[in-house]
């Protein structure tokens, strides 16, 4: 009959429903954000997908004879967290500079 | 009714994560987190769709990315923890040092150099994973195209963003760079660099003596093809083509994340990359849409190269220019009622935000209203100008974008812009032969006067003349945009 598929691609097909979706509610949230936060929403996604981080700390933990690896994940962790912490930080620097007009103003 | 579908999938596939018998409490306790972060992150965003609480929203977002990294280091395959804290704390530092004391001017360079730092998390990962891709499996094509993805747009976005980056810190000329047979050279090492990775799919495993013998050559040639298209693809794009550029780089990094994902088997890093990957992809659209070009165009169009325009400039010989003097200019602006102020480019090279802002408080001490009409293209990345003017302390209620000022011009006793020039060319409206045809721009033109701030009479980016400089009504107050303001400042404080 039919041949065997391979288990890892039905895995695979369960990821891409994740990715489809993820992608879908990502694009329906950020039609509504403003021009005016463009800017700001470039460098939120961007921490966001320092993510990778998460990825990369196991490599780097891995320890054992892959030195290669090992520097690989060290390397990664460090450029991952350079997003994370600078993206968050900067996000913040930025959207705390939008304030709306006030006449309480002395 | 769209979220809780998505849910329903999330814990679905993490419950497929895992064999069976396999599972400690801390894999689950790590899932968990990884729910709540890909939960909060989706939160974050959303509080970005309205600026009173956009910042909560964020720090959400921050709280959702601690809590899955502590999860993750329960992870049992983590057996040393030196370099994981070593390069924390390294990264933590170059992260805060460049948040902290880089100026506003410099966001667009920030955030592109930020994507090359995404993409090389995403790379490495990606080879280390090659050479090691741990006890479970054996490796199969399904792996490799993940991991595929994951080098290949990693490796272009790495070289990519770090041209992107060079054009605007200035070490890389911003015009651009372009050659004969450039497109098609470029396609072509593209489609090699897919056949490459086509032979990993049917070859994926390097220890597979029959089949794999090539693979890991295959492999390091295809990254370093990456690497080469990523240089050779952003020459050719020059400054003003930013926005779109680096949307799309961004959603290259989102989408070099998300294939770690796939090859790592985990959600999180999935979701986050297609959220980052949507948001360049939709930001690139909105911005290829604001210039009226599309993709291709920008990318394999070479703008502003100024061979189709050069025999242009005759057309406007024989015209004058009005010059204006600080003193009428000051004039006109403190009896004005409604004041338009368009910035540009200009104004964040001059960086004379402040001074636009001192001005425009000026002008409304004298009775009159000051708004700011946004172009969704000026500056050289999405919402730049908003950045800069909020800086500066201008209430973001008064930044208005194209499409809600332009009817309001024509009711504009003066239209003052400052450093920008294509996204107020009328040659857009009415001149089919120019480059910028079709493409959307503001109506400074319909105010009563215009007065441009302007260095000299050298073009815009796009090198093409621009007819509203020779409008009866258009004065021109030549000099340095920030210190034109300063005096204009002092002026209408006399008035």
């Amino acid at each position: 009959m039919l041949a065997e598929i391979d288990p890892q691609t039905v895995t695979a097909f369960l990821r891409m429903y994740v990715f489809v979706l993820a992608g879908f509610v990502g694009y329906q949230v950020i039609t509504r954000v403003p021009p005016l936060l463009h800017t700001p929403l470039m460098s939120a996604t961007n921490a966001i997908s320092g993510i990778s981080l998460v990825g990369s700390l196991v490599i780097a933990g891995k320890g054992g004879d892959h030195m290669a690896s090992t520097i690989l994940g060290f390397v990664a962790v460090t450029a991952a967290m350079i997003n994370v912490v600078g993206g968050f930080m900067i996000t913040d620097r930025m959207l705390k500079m939008f304030k709306r007009h006030e006449r309480t103003k002395p | 009714m769209k979220p809780t579908l998505f849910l329903q999938t999330l814990l679905l596939a993490a419950d497929a994560s895992k064999a069976p018998g396999s599972a400690r409490w801390e894999d689950l306790l790590i899932q968990a987190t990884y729910l709540a972060a890909s939960v909060l992150f989706i939160f974050g965003l959303k509080g970005l769709t309205n600026p009173a609480k956009a910042r909560r929203g964020m720090q959400l977002a921050a709280v959702g990315m601690l809590v899955a990294v502590l999860g993750t280091l329960l992870d049992q395959h983590i057996v040393t923890y030196t370099w994981i804290i070593t390069g924390m704390v390294i990264g933590s530092l170059i992260g805060a040092a460049i948040s902290i004391w880089m100026p506003m001017t410099a966001v667009p360079q920030r955030t592109a150099i930020s994507h090359a730092f995404g993409a090389l998390a995403a790379t490495m990962v990606g080879i280390a994973h090659f050479h090691d891709p741990g006890s479970e499996a054996t490796r199969g094509s399904v792996e490799m195209t993940a991991l595929g993805f994951e080098v290949l747009f990693g490796s272009l976005t790495i070289t990519g963003s770090f041209m992107a980056f060079g054009k605007l810190q200035g070490f890389i000329p911003s015009q651009p760079i372009t050659y004969k047979g450039q497109n098609a050279s470029n396609i072509g090492l593209f489609v090699v660099a897919f056949l490459l990775f086509l032979y990993l799919i049917f070859n994926p495993d390097p220890d597979d003596l029959d089949h794999g013998r090539y693979t890991a050559v295959v492999f390091y040639m295809m990254a370093l093809l990456g690497l080469a298209v990523g240089v050779l693809i952003v020459l050719p794009i020059g400054g003003a083509d930013m926005p779109v550029v680096i949307s799309l780089l961004n959603s290259y990094a989102g989408l070099a994340s998300s294939a770690t994902g796939f090859a790592l088997q985990n959600n999180v890093l999935i979701i986050a990359g297609a959220l980052d990957g949507a948001s360049g992809f939709l930001l690139s659209i909105l911005m290829s849409k604001a210039m009226n070009r599309s993709f291709a165009n920008v990318i394999f169009g070479a703008f502003g190269g100024g061979e189709a325009t050069a025999g242009k400039a005759a057309s406007t010989e024989g015209l004058t220019v009005n010059s204006i003097s600080v003193d009428d200019a000051a004039l006109q602006l403190a009896y004005a009622r409604l004041v338009i102020v368009v910035p540009g480019y200009g104004m964040a090279v001059a960086q004379c935000q402040h001074q636009v802002r001192e001005l425009a408080e000026l002008i409304e001490k004298k009775g009159g209203e000051v708004k700011y009409a946004i172009h969704p293209v000026a500056g050289r990345m999405p919402g730049h100008m908003n950045v800069l003017l909020a800086e500066a302390n201008v209430p973001y209620d008064r930044l208005y974008d194209m499409d809600d000022i332009n009817g309001e011009f024509p009711r504009a006793d003066v239209a003052l812009i400052i450093g920008a020039n294509d996204v107020v060319n009328p040659a857009a409206r009415n001149d089919r032969s120019s480059p910028i045809y079709g493409m959307p721009i503001l109506n400074a033109d319909a105010a009563q006067r215009i007065i441009v701030l302007k260095r000299s009479m050298s073009r815009g980016f796009s090198n093409i003349e621009n007819d509203i400089f020779f409008n009866a009504k258009c004065s021109l107050l030549f000099g340095d945009a920030k210190s034109s303001l300063t005096q204009l400042i002092g002026a209408v404080k006399n008035v």
